[in-house]
């Protein structure tokens, strides 16, 4: 929706150029950036708030509304906009068209399945499943 | 001409070094090795979602003198590129784009990752002692 609206028309007719996926890509990793700088900094504060923490001090912080809110915020901008950056550095380096595709496939999926992962322990234990 | 005896550009070893490409490359550096360490943040919450022994292996391993080593790396990492990364969303606005400007603003980036790392830091090890 972005893009179709930051494309030119002559742009749009040839379906040349930047205007193809890149701006989208783009956008998506200016967004998660903007977001990543107060989740970021508020995740930092709070590991040094639970520094040497047991376990018990950590599920009950995990588990309180806001931390389990931004946590699973942080963990999504966080793979969605590491899986973009990854995919440029790819992109730049890896010439040969088989390995750089090969690596942007595992980088996705790679990606998806750590975000699944943190984003199911945060709700495990702010939903209560562990004891 | 043959292709030769074609002038190169400049080879990055022979390069000079200068502040603008050092933080434009270790952007991309802490870039990826943040990527690396969100299986540290995962791995993190999964064990803390198992239970105390899970969740011992990861205080160990954190606590032991490499895992101190990778996150104060990650610490450093972190600051460089959120710092850095601001910086380039101003540059995203058309701002600051002078060679002037670049190099201030570097140096700001500069001297806040080495402030926020100290105060992280101090902060962690005052609380973790105590």
């Amino acid at each position: 929706m972005m893009a179709s609206r930051m494309r030119s028309p002559l742009g749009r007719a040839i379906g040349l150029g930047s205007a193809k996926e890149g701006v989208d890509h783009w956008w998506a990793q200016r967004i998660t950036a903007i977001a990543l700088v107060p989740l970021s900094l508020w995740f930092v504060a709070s590991v040094i708030g639970l520094a040497g923490a047991d376990i018990e001090t950590v599920q009950n912080w995990v588990g309180l509304p806001l931390p389990a809110i931004l946590l699973v915020l942080l963990i999504i901008a966080t793979f969605y906009h590491a899986a973009l950056g990854l995919q440029v550095v790819i992109e730049d380096y890896i010439h040969t068209e088989l390995a750089r595709l090969g690596l942007v496939v595992a980088v996705r999926l790679l990606s998806f399945g750590f975000a699944v992962a943190g984003i199911f322990a945060v709700l495990s234990i702010a939903l209560g499943s562990t004891s | 001409m043959r292709s030769a005896d074609r002038p190169l550009s400049p080879h990055l070893q022979i390069y000079r070094w200068q502040l603008t490409s050092v933080l434009s490359i270790l952007h991309r550096a802490s870039g990826v090795a943040l990527s690396a360490g969100t299986i540290l943040l995962v791995w993190w919450l999964v064990a803390a979602a198992s239970g105390p022994e899970a969740y011992e292996g990861v205080q160990d391993f954190l606590g032991s003198w490499i895992g101190l080593l990778l996150l104060f790396g990650w610490t450093v990492s972190l600051f460089y590129h959120l710092c850095n990364g601001i910086r380039h969303l101003v540059w995203d606005t058309g701002h600051a784009l002078d060679l002037e400007s670049t190099y201030i603003g570097g140096w700001i980036v500069v001297g806040a990752t080495a402030v926020l790392t100290l105060v992280a830091w101090v902060a962690g090890i005052a609380r973790w002692v105590s």
